[in-house]
């Protein structure tokens, strides 16, 4: 760095921007190949409307019609209540299961963070929920809210939690929230790991609380890594669609999400209204993230954390 | 101590549960008790008979999720260096747009996938399993390995620099080691994504010697047609998540201290 | 207009005219070059669920010692049957020839038929005659075979022989009359403390379907006429119906049986919680245990369906065998479907798996039937088997009535309203264009 730092200023740049540019390349390359280029088909399916039968011969049709923005716009009448439905229970899902999640992935972090002995298997112990494929998650989960399982054999009552109602958007809520606290508990953890430890002994010796350190030293330096754990989580939960789909089942008022209808549309051969979803979906999910980024995370893309780092120094020193 | 203790209880809970399961008898299924009774190696028989080929699915696992956790490392490390440090036109819109990527439900573009793969050949390949895990990596990836290499202060690489190091060695030898937690992190959570893919191994694969192993798992089937294989899917699901958890435990001492060591020196 | 669009129609099958192939807007993949028949001989793939029997495995090991330029590999699919129809469907849009045989539930016919996935079969070639008359008619599109009946299902009585005794009744009830007062006979004993009368699959998913099926037809309903049109808004259906939904509102049907599809059923009713229950023939093996697990073991028999004023009609269950029009090597394929459709490998299915055959002969064997006693029931049950609806947007129209019905079973409609809107939504689906 200190060759490219040493130069003129505008050659400065224009090196860094072509090792930018370089280093940025096969991440771009894949991404543009197995991602960018099947989304684009997909935007194209979705200005296409569902083929017809032909009532003479009983076969269906060879193409799909051209029916330009209709599969938007029939969302705006009565046929669209299941879409605003899924929309909701998306963002009611998404928003209560995160929320949860943050503040025991937290937990979990500071708890493991001041584990002395075995640090290494309580982190395993942690990771478990969360390592086991959502598939048999989801299968383990029903049976335990099964009519006759073991939620209710603990619980008091009989709570029919597969059956429709808030009862079966608490059970996702807390299938979800076990399997994925432990995401955050770890991004968080490997956070508070890299904050030198002379930063919280100095704010020991000045004479600060546990509480203040944990609000004005430890969270403020953790935060990069929380917004990106939560921000991934924020755009993993607003596709949410195994937990539901196989807990509570498929079509079900209280718990369908958006990916669960794309799904269903698709699997019904209404490619086009499928992909309008996805469509949609995406959009939302994207306005969500940038006025995430914009609203909380700019120091998670842009230059702050400039007293972290000349607290850090410090450190640097030390180690030099 | 009571913390730890609440935590690995509540996390832990419902996983004893599923191993409780997986040694019951097919037909105790439905018990609620504490423990099996009678204890039965049942379910592991049916997972590991030659012909569910499970054995050689957790190997097929293991290819596509090492392989795609190194090259996701190896490009999102590039990537989140240049992301952290350089100043270069667009960096905005490209970490926008890299973020931009994991929006789209997967369930809408394994269609589009597919026909793509197809046209390659790549059908009943790795690479059709590693190129899509990587993709669905990557954003995360860069993400998280950004926001660590940022907390690194960039004066620690001068010194460096002015000891003698190349901008490379400089990076090797201080940043990265000062970021392990961010990069074993990182490793785990690609690990774990890619060990669990089901949708794309499904649609890429039909030969059952390429199959993974959440692909093998759901095509367990009870002794007849409506019977729920609940038994030998949880006792699978308790397979499964082993190798993981054993790499956990062997590889973050050795990566995390092996890191550190080589920064101290 | 219409002659104009049949014969385009027509012209478009024979001749072969495959049109925007490439253009993206046949991404839903459209109906592939008819070449003529079933030719071509070589390698196959046979792509099904997997093997629940065991047996298909040593049958394709079999078939290739005795066809080695004709190979058959076996392709195993997920257990859950919805992933399966994703997998064909995926297939079907990439025009993939990798699948040549397929196996299908009976309740997809219609829609691959009238999307042109799978081939039409020559008639003429399948033993139908020894075939069950109702399975072959859900073999069927619009008259034309499309695919060779594997192994059929159908509902059955399920009930406890040690509790109808002891309350004096001899003979298992024939109409749900019958059966709500053999309930009040047999509940008031001190025997069947706690126990609930009747359940069946009426939890959210095709299960629903298929007994909402079952009560309507077995009021001398339909839910679509033989021309295809939908006829639920009838005071049949509205008997049925309300069959059920009384059922839950009297406490007939214990109220977690909203939960139940088929396992938490069997579940109840080895556990001795349940008189009566709707059930497939699988669950004859399974409570006929006696290693602990069944509280029922040699208390229980099989009868017919009752039904609203004599027997009742059950759903038709099942798989067939199908060639997908993509595939190379048809005639290979069609004689590889002949072969595992045959009367052999059905009795072997049935002795490993107890799939139930849909040979009309193997029902009538005596060494079979003392093996599996409840044989002469489900042929029985079978014969007066329908077919669920026979639409080609089935899964929209499965969607449809499990939605009215879940919604009129739990009080959120009446039934009255909750069949005069599933009237008007299978009217749209049925519509055609």
């Amino acid at each position: 760095m200190t060759a490219v730092l040493s130069r003129p200023p505008s050659d400065r740049r224009a090196g860094s921007a072509r090792l930018g540019a370089l280093l940025v390349a096969p991440t771009v390359l894949v991404l543009a190949v197995v991602v960018a280029y099947p989304t684009v088909q997909a935007v194209w399916q979705s200005l296409y409307g569902a083929r017809g039968i032909d009532p003479e011969s009983g076969f269906v049709d060879d193409t799909e019609p051209f029916v330009g923005l209709d599969n938007y716009a029939v969302l705006f009448t009565s046929a669209g209540d299941r879409f605003w439905n899924a929309l909701a229970n998306t963002v009611f899902l998404t928003g209560t299961s995160v929320a949860l999640e943050i503040v025991l992935g937290v937990g979990m972090a500071l708890i493991m963070h001041q584990a002395l002995r075995g640090r290494g298997l309580v982190r395993a112990g942690i990771l478990i929920p969360w390592a086991i494929p959502t598939a048999i998650v989801a299968l383990l989960w029903r049976w335990i809210f099964n009519a006759d399982g073991l939620a209710n054999a603990i619980l008091p009552g009989q709570v029919l939690w597969t059956s429709e109602g808030l009862h079966a958007k608490l059970a996702v809520v807390f299938a979800d929230v076990w399997k994925t606290a432990p995401f955050v508990g770890l991004l968080v953890l490997a956070g508070l790991q890299v904050i030198p430890k002379e930063v919280d002994e100095a704010a020991r010796v000045d004479g600060a609380g546990s509480w203040r350190r944990l609000r004005s030293i430890t969270l403020p330096l953790v935060k990069p890594a929380l917004l990106v754990a939560v921000l991934f989580r924020v755009l993993d939960a607003l596709r949410m669609f195994d937990m539901p789909y196989v807990l509570i089942g498929a079509r079900k008022e209280s718990v369908e999400t958006l990916s669960m209808l794309a799904h269903d549309e698709a699997s019904n051969v209404r490619f086009g209204p499928g992909a309008a979803y996805a469509v949609i979906l995406f959009v939302f999910v994207f306005l969500v993230a940038f006025a995430f980024v914009k609203l909380l995370g700019a120091d998670v893309v842009g230059d702050a954390g400039k007293g972290v780092r000349s607290r850090k120094t410090r450190r640097a020193k030390v180690i030099a | 101590m009571i913390g730890v203790t609440v935590v690995i209880v509540f996390c832990l809970a419902p996983f004893y549960w599923m191993v409780v399961s997986s040694f019951r008898r097919t037909s105790d299924i439905f018990d609620k008790s504490a423990l099996p009774s009678p204890w039965s190696l049942e379910n592991y028989t049916a997972v590991f008979d030659p012909d569910q080929g499970f054995l050689r699915s957790m190997a097929n696992s293991l290819v596509v999720a090492g392989t795609t956790t190194a090259l996701a490392l190896v490009i999102a490390t590039l990537t989140a260096y240049a992301m952290a440090r350089l100043d270069f036109p667009f960096k905005r819109l490209v970490l926008t747009g890299i973020i931009a990527t994991s929006m789209f439900p997967v369930v809408s573009i394994v269609v589009p996938l597919l026909k793509l793969f197809t046209d390659w050949d790549w059908i009943n390949t790795y690479q059709a399993m590693v190129a899509p895990s990587l993709s669905f990596a990557l954003p995360l990836a860069v993400w998280i390995l950004t926001a660590f290499f940022r907390q690194i202060p960039i004066e620690l690489e001068q010194a460096a620099m002015i000891d003698g190091c190349t901008q490379g060695q400089a990076f090797r030898r201080i940043v990265l080691p000062l970021a392990a937690p961010g990069v074993f992190t990182t490793a785990i959570i690609t690990f774990v994504a890619a060990w669990n893919e089901f949708l794309i191994a499904l649609s890429m694969t039909n030969d059952a010697a390429m199959q993974t192993a959440p692909v093998a798992i759901s095509k367990f089937t009870g002794a007849s047609q409506f019977e729920t294989p609940f038994g030998s899917q949880m006792a699978a699901g308790v397979l499964v998540t082993i190798p993981l958890v054993v790499l956990v435990v062997v590889f973050q001492r050795r990566i995390v201290d092996g890191l550190t060591a080589g920064a101290v020196k | 207009m219409h002659t104009t669009r049949a014969r385009i129609a027509a012209g478009a099958l024979t001749a072969a005219v495959v049109v925007g192939l490439t253009s993206c807007a046949s991404a839903g993949g459209g109906a592939p070059a008819r070449g003529g028949g079933f030719e071509g001989r070589g390698p196959i793939n046979y792509v099904a669920g997997k093997d629940v029997s065991g047996t298909f495995r040593g049958v394709v090991d079999q078939w290739n010692r005795e066809h080695p330029d004709e190979k058959v590999t076996f392709v195993e699919l997920p257990e859950q049957s919805d992933q399966q129809r994703q997998q064909h469907i995926q297939n079907a849009q990439t025009r993939s020839d990798a699948n040549a045989v397929i196996a299908l539930d009976v309740v997809w016919t219609a829609e691959f038929a009238a999307n042109r996935w799978i081939e039409p079969l020559p008639e003429e070639q399948f033993p139908l005659d020894q075939t069950l008359p109702p399975v072959v008619e859900g073999a069927k599109y619009r008259g034309v075979l499309y695919a060779a009946p594997a192994w059929a299902d159908g509902g059955l009585l399920f009930y406890r022989t040690d509790l109808l005794a002891e309350a004096g009744i001899d003979k298992p009830p024939t109409t749900w009359a019958r059966l709500r007062s053999q309930c009040g006979q047999v509940l008031a004993l001190p025997n069947a403390a706690g126990m609930s009368c009747y359940a069946g699959q009426f939890e959210k998913y095709e299960g629903l379907t298929v007994n909402f099926a079952e009560a309507v037809q077995s009021a001398g309903g339909a839910i679509v006429d033989e021309n295809g049109k939908p006829t639920v808004d009838t005071p049949q259906a509205k008997r049925g119906l309300d069959f059920l939904v009384d059922g839950f509102k009297s406490g007939l049907i214990p109220r977690p049986a909203i939960t139940f599809q088929e396992e938490q059923g069997r579940q109840a009713f080895q556990k001795g919680q349940l008189v009566f229950h709707r059930q497939w023939p699988y669950q004859h093996a399974l409570a006929s245990k006696t290693d602990g697990s069944s509280a029922v073991a040699g208390k229980f028999d099989v009868a017919p369906l009752p039904g609203a004023d004599g027997p009742g009609s059950s759903s038709l269950g099942g798989w067939n065998l199908a060639v997908s029009s993509f595939a190379k090597n048809k005639a290979t394929a069609l004689d590889f479907v002949k072969y595992m459709t045959s009367a052999q490998r059905q009795r072997q299915n049935l002795e490993a798996a107890s799939l139930a055959p849909t040979y009309t002969s193997l029902y009538d064997d005596p060494e079979l039937v003392r093996a599996f006693p409840y044989l002469p029931t489900l042929k029985a049950s079978i014969m007066t088997a329908q077919p669920r609806p026979r639409v080609v947007r089935y899964g929209d129209a499965a969607g449809a009535i499990q939605d009215e019905a879940y919604a009129a079973l739990t009080g959120v409609k009446s039934s009255e309203a909750a069949l005069a809107d599933l009237q008007g939504r299978l009217d749209k689906i049925t519509g055609g264009r």
